[in-house]
């Protein structure tokens, strides 16, 4: 995969490292058992060494002692035991970490979301944010098993054999410790080389993956106009292009592992000459030699394994500094220390003043003053971009004001609680949102322990019922991820039979529908409509009827309400509404 | 993404395919390996002659010119070793790009039929990261693969030459570490199965919290998605733990297995040094033999580990190599039309294999040229499948079907394109310019042309008033533009073309009532001696057309004007009707 370097390592590394905090002990306990691990495991070709100068001096003298072969085999069995029992301890306790810590980022960032204002949400790309939730996460969580695993060991298993070395021969260690910069040489230059090779790879592997796609996707396109050569003939290119970089890459990079092997195999020559030299002037035994060797060839293994970790850490580290930015976002502003009750509301809606915008030099809503009583129905309409969501999300405190206020009963909702505000309103939008879970479920959403005599009630009244009994698991039907198995129609009536179960004083409607066809409009309609009686309610309105129907009609344009009244008024009063009425509804069927 | 079942051997099957023409070079990666790895089984060798002729006959000459042969060893081994990357990299990113484009070019001889049936995304997926895994496992194949039982058999012969009683010992060694291997990575793979799942539930419960937000909050549902994601995070924690505690167990038993054998070769090889049947450096040779061939096991059984997620790939690569495309193209097809703009659909029946009910049954259509022609019916009632059978979308399963006078099946594919515009319900346009999008279907069209189709498909306006008009961007699938904007950009788009039929599939559902009406106003003054089918849901779209084809459940229920529909069926009546009272009531 393409390594991300994170923006600043130290400090990320840092904020990781404190979040680890709870875990002190157990992490006291991997590195005490890491340690355990090398001071016991260090010692056992020392004790081959032992050995092979024990058989050694036999050959030469008066045959091998086995009696002291025996204990010194011994003492290796127990140091061999010891070691790999330290290492499986150390090994357990790392998961237990790691695990933690990845639980406790994706339970950090679900919460999260819950407190993040939902201009977050609306001014990020929706990926954006689902990726760092998700793959961010997952890539973290990967990279930290992999990583904590690995990497105290082999810094431990690196300390310990370089002492090791410098006591049994400090002038040989000192010439095997040369080998270091020049294999860190070797692969920078080679990582360098390849860097160009691959950064080619990943751009023509995203240019080969567009055109797959678009081919792909509009691929009726394609054979309608009959363009599969040239389409061929683009891949073509792109394929080549990509194979030449690929190759180029993998080679080029391909190469570190022998070029490290030679440099392993030229320490290896080194050793075993100075060494028989040394063994043949007597200034250091066999036995010494051997273990020599065996270090130098532990010592190789740590080094390629912190090498290869180099990338996991790096892109690992990137992506847990884009679920920090996610945690550091601005949260919602709090609620109030001492927030005014607010129980069910009769539904006396007031807007005074009120203003709105997301930055100073764009006022989105502007000094817009309304009054709503009870049980009426306000009609919004307008231009796309006038303002008509703003307004409701507003009401629903997704956003908050930046002037005048709003008041429910009387009551300012920034002085109460957002959830008593919410509690008292239901929605329906045309974006139609359905969890992975049964019908049943999805009508009951919005309430705790409901009966399934009331889901069927509700469903019932909202149209829902009829097509929910043509399912072969009706209520039991478990809506897919995509929501296939329903169609766009039957997914709205849904969710209006969610509103309706959660019996709310008020009501938010976005009537947009997506191409559904007449006849499951018409069920939409009257499924919105007893919704609406006798509740407050604000809608979004596309439909003739709803908008003649309602008590007042609120034109908007541009952040500003220009028109307000019934249908009969405004038409009378020959503006804005009267040109928008001709504009869209003037040439309906004729009766 | 393990969808379908495994299909077994694929992988072979489809490296046997693809590695064929690379023969020459495998045979040389061979080569190239077997001189490596034999470099590197030669320097214990020759350190034992540096122990046994220098050291303990204390013959400094000796142990120089041994270890001047030992750097020149080494010296190949990396020249050589390199050399096989070279090859192998060579190799396998060839098959790489060879897979990957058999893969494409099927994919282009699919009809929308078996593209719907395995979805763009899946067939991108398997075009894009499937054929990558079969690049690495060929990658791995050639550069680990090969030299795993080079480097295994090499050792024990080596080991053999040393000393044949002492190599006994591997008899006993290599089975108990590839065993213990097995049983661990055994353990895992249900595991590993199981953590995925996890994590996808995981990953599905974010996602819809981010989707749903607004409806999590205006419920007030907070605690209540809390609560679920609480206990999902909980439940991943669990399994994932259950994969690292036994990944834990790896090191630990590697670390025994490999060094109890070296404790095993000191005893019995002290033995046999003692008994005089073998020097003291064989016994170093030996000990560096040991730890090769076990070396080699544990590559063996990690890259074992590679191959389920390679052969799943495969197989997913060889599902859309061997499916066939349900549209064929005739041998000697007709490239002449005799009677231009003329539709005939006789009988013609459309069923999914296995589906219990047709969707379209037994239809007839007409149309000529200078007339309209419309196709009205609730939704699911085969309008739209209908009109793909005119272009060859996909091929009627009974019946007939003419298009200019020819049965479609066997005219050319690009006669039948040209002579059809098509306008999907959901346009699409290709990241490009305007442009170029609208000369898709006609790369010779003058900027004129394009201006004109502008016009008549009421897009002059807004494509004018962008800085670089004609010129613009279009980003992939048109995403920088309206819905509107983009139907009418591929009207134009067809109109460019200038085909003989026009197809309209539903096409002015994003446009509101006075553009649409603009539109078709347009429409009818230039597409005078052209022939139109409308596929509609709004009545006042289609109220004007010469016929009028009315299908409930994939049948043809009643043909004729608005009027004489109005009278006669019930159907049209009651479709009519329900929309009045949607717009009017």
């Amino acid at each position: 995969m393409k390594t991300e370097k994170p923006t600043d390592f130290a400090a990320t590394l840092s904020r990781l490292l404190r979040m680890m905090k709870p875990e002190r002990a157990l992490l006291a306990g991997v590195f005490a058992a890491g340690l355990g691990y090398v001071a016991t495991w260090v010692t056992v070709p020392l004790i081959f060494g032992r050995v092979t100068d024990l058989i050694f001096t036999g050959v030469r003298g008066t045959g091998i002692d086995f009696g002291a072969v025996g204990t010194s085999l011994a003492w290796a069995l127990a140091a061999i035991v010891g070691s790999s029992g330290f290492a499986w301890v150390q090994g357990r306790l790392t998961a237990v970490v790691a695990q933690r810590l990845a639980f406790r980022l994706r339970e950090r960032s679900a919460d999260k979301l819950n407190r993040l204002p939902l201009a977050y949400f609306d001014r990020s790309p929706r990926g954006e944010v689902l990726s760092r939730v998700t793959n961010d996460i997952d890539n973290v969580s990967e990279a930290l098993q992999q990583v904590l695993s690995r990497i105290t060991i082999s810094l431990l298993t690196l300390l310990g054999v370089v002492v090791m070395m410098f006591w049994l021969a400090p002038t040989m260690a000192l010439l095997a410790l040369i080998t270091i910069p020049v294999a860190i040489v070797i692969t920078r230059a080679i990582a360098k080389r390849a860097q160009p090779h691959f950064k080619k790879q990943w751009a023509t592997t995203g240019e080969l993956n567009g055109h797959i796609e678009e081919m792909y996707t509009g691929h009726a396109l394609v054979k309608l106009f009959g363009r599969q050569r040239e389409a061929v003939a683009t891949f073509a290119q792109h394929n080549e292009k990509l194979y030449k970089a690929a190759f180029r890459a993998q080679f080029v990079s391909g190469t570190t592992q022998p070029a490290m092997s030679f440099v392993g195999n030229l320490t290896y020559v080194m050793v075993a000459v100075v060494g028989g030299l040394r063994v043949a002037s007597g200034t250091m035994s066999l036995g010494d030699v051997q273990a020599f060797i065996q270090y130098v060839h532990e010592f190789n293994h740590p080094i390629t394994q912190l090498a290869a970790m180099t990338s996991i850490v790096q892109s690992g580290l990137a992506s847990v500094e884009r679920v920090f930015g996610l945690l550091d976002a601005e949260e919602q502003r709090p609620e109030p220390l001492s927030p005014i009750p607010l129980g069910t509301v009769r539904g006396r809606v007031a807007f005074e003043n009120v203003s709105f915008r997301y930055s100073p030099d764009k006022p989105l809503i502007e000094d817009l003053s309304l009054s709503v009583e009870p049980g009426q129905t306000v009609a919004i309409v307008g231009p796309t971009g006038a303002g008509k969501s703003t307004l409701v999300n507003l009401l629903m405190r997704f956003y908050e004001v930046s002037g005048g206020r709003i008041t429910l009963d009387g009551v300012d909702i920034a002085e109460a609680r957002r959830s008593q505000v919410r509690g008292n309103i239901g929605m329906v939008l045309q974006d139609t949102w359905l969890f992975g879970g049964t019908i049943a479920e999805n009508i009951a959403y919005g309430v705790d322990d409901v009966s399934r005599e009331r889901i069927v009630e509700a469903a019932r009244a909202t149209h829902v019922d009829r097509f929910v009994r043509t399912l072969p698991d009706g209520y039991e039907t478990v809506i897919d991820e995509e929501g296939s198995n329903v169609s766009a129609g039957e997914k709205q009536l849904i969710t209006i039979a969610r509103a309706f179960l959660a019996d709310p004083a008020m009501l938010v409607l976005d009537e947009a529908t997506s191409s559904v066809d007449t006849r499951t409009e018409l069920m939409l309609q009257q499924a919105m409509s007893s919704l609406r009686q006798g509740r407050t309610s604000f809608v979004i309105a596309h439909r003739l009827s709803t908008i003649r129907d309602a008590d007042v009609i609120l034109v908007m344009d541009s952040g500003r309400i220009v028109e307000q009244g019934s249908h009969a008024d405004l038409l009378a009063a020959d503006g804005h509404y009267a040109r928008l009425y001709a504009a869209q509804f003037a040439q309906p069927v004729a009766a | 993404m393990t969808d379908e079942p495994e299909r077994r051997g694929a992988l072979l099957r489809l490296l046997r395919t693809h590695l064929r023409p690379y023969r020459g070079s495998i045979a040389i990666v061979v080569l190239l390996q077997l001189a490596q790895t034999f470099a590197s089984l030669l320097l214990p060798a020759l350190n034992a002659d540096i122990i046994n002729n220098g050291v303990l006959e204390g013959d400094t000459d000796r142990i120089f010119s041994t270890s001047a042969v030992m750097l020149a060893v080494t010296l190949v081994q990396v020249v050589t070793a390199a050399a096989a990357i070279y090859f192998s990299a060579r190799t396998a990113m060839a098959v790489g790009r060879d897979v990957r484009a058999a893969v494409f070019e099927r994919v282009q001889t699919f009809s929308v039929r078996e593209l719907g049936e395995f979805g763009a995304p899946s067939l991108i997926t398997r075009t894009t990261n499937d054929v990558q895994q079969v690049q690495m496992i060929t990658m791995l194949a050639l550069a680990s693969m090969v030299t795993a039982p080079i480097m295994g058999v090499g050792g024990v012969i080596m080991a053999l030459g040393q000393d044949v009683p002492l190599s006994a010992l591997l008899i006993v060694v290599v089975p108990t570490l590839a065993v213990a291997m097995r049983l661990i990575l055994r353990g895992m793979g249900p595991l590993a199965g199981f953590v995925q799942q996890r994590i996808d539930r995981v990953n599905r419960m974010l996602r819809e919290q981010i989707t749903g937000i607004r409806v999590v909050r205006a419920f007030v549902r907070e605690d209540h998605e809390r609560e679920r994601f609480a206990d999902a995070n909980g439940e991943l924690m669990g399994v994932a733990l259950g994969v690292g505690k036994l990944m834990a167990l790896m090191l630990p038993v590697i670390l025994l297995v490999m060094e109890l054998s070296n404790a095993a070769v000191m005893w019995f090889g002290g033995l046999r040094v003692d008994a005089g049947a073998m020097q003291i450096g064989a016994l170093f040779a030996f000990l560096h033999y040991l730890m090769q061939i076990l070396m080699s096991t544990l590559m063996a059984t990690f890259m074992i580990l590679q191959l389920p997620r390679a052969r799943v790939s495969a197989g997913r690569v060889e599902k859309v190599l061997t499916t066939t495309t349900s549209v064929v193209v005739a041998e000697n097809p007709v490239t002449e039309l005799p009677r231009p703009g003329y539709v005939d659909v006789r009988g013609a029946g459309f069923r999914y294999p296995g589906a219990e009910q047709p969707v379209l049954h037994d239809v007839d259509l007409i149309a000529r040229p200078g007339q309209t022609t419309a196709v009205v019916g609730s939704t699911g009632s085969g309008k739209t499948t209908l009109l793909n059978l005119l272009p060859r979308l996909f091929d009627a399963t009974g019946g007939e079907v003419r298009v200019g006078g020819v049965d479609v099946r066997e005219l050319a594919p690009a006669t039948l394109s040209s002579e059809i515009g098509f306008i999907p319900q959901k346009p699409y346009l290709f990241s490009g310019t305007i442009a170029s999008n609208l000369r898709y279907g006609n790369p010779n069209a003058s900027d004129e042309d394009l201006w004109r189709a502008l016009e008549i498909a009421q897009a002059r306006d807004f494509v004018e008033a962008l800085p670089e008009r004609l010129d613009a961007p279009i980003g992939q699938g048109g995403s920088n533009v309206s819905g509107g904007q983009r139907q009418r950009l591929a009207i134009a788009r067809a109109l460019v073309a200038k085909p003989d039929i026009y197809l309209f599939d539903d096409s002015f559902s994003a446009l509101d009532n006075s553009t649409d009406a603009a539109l078709r106003a347009a429409l009818a003054k230039e597409l005078g001696g052209a022939t139109v089918i409308i596929v509609a849901q709004r009545i006042s779209t289609i109220r004007e057309a010469d016929r009028i084809v009315v299908l409930e459940a994939g049948r043809v229920v009643g043909t004729g004007t608005h009027a004489e529909l109005m009278t006669t069926n019930d159907t049209y009546r009651e479709i009519v009707l329900s929309q009045h009272t949607v717009e009017m009531a």
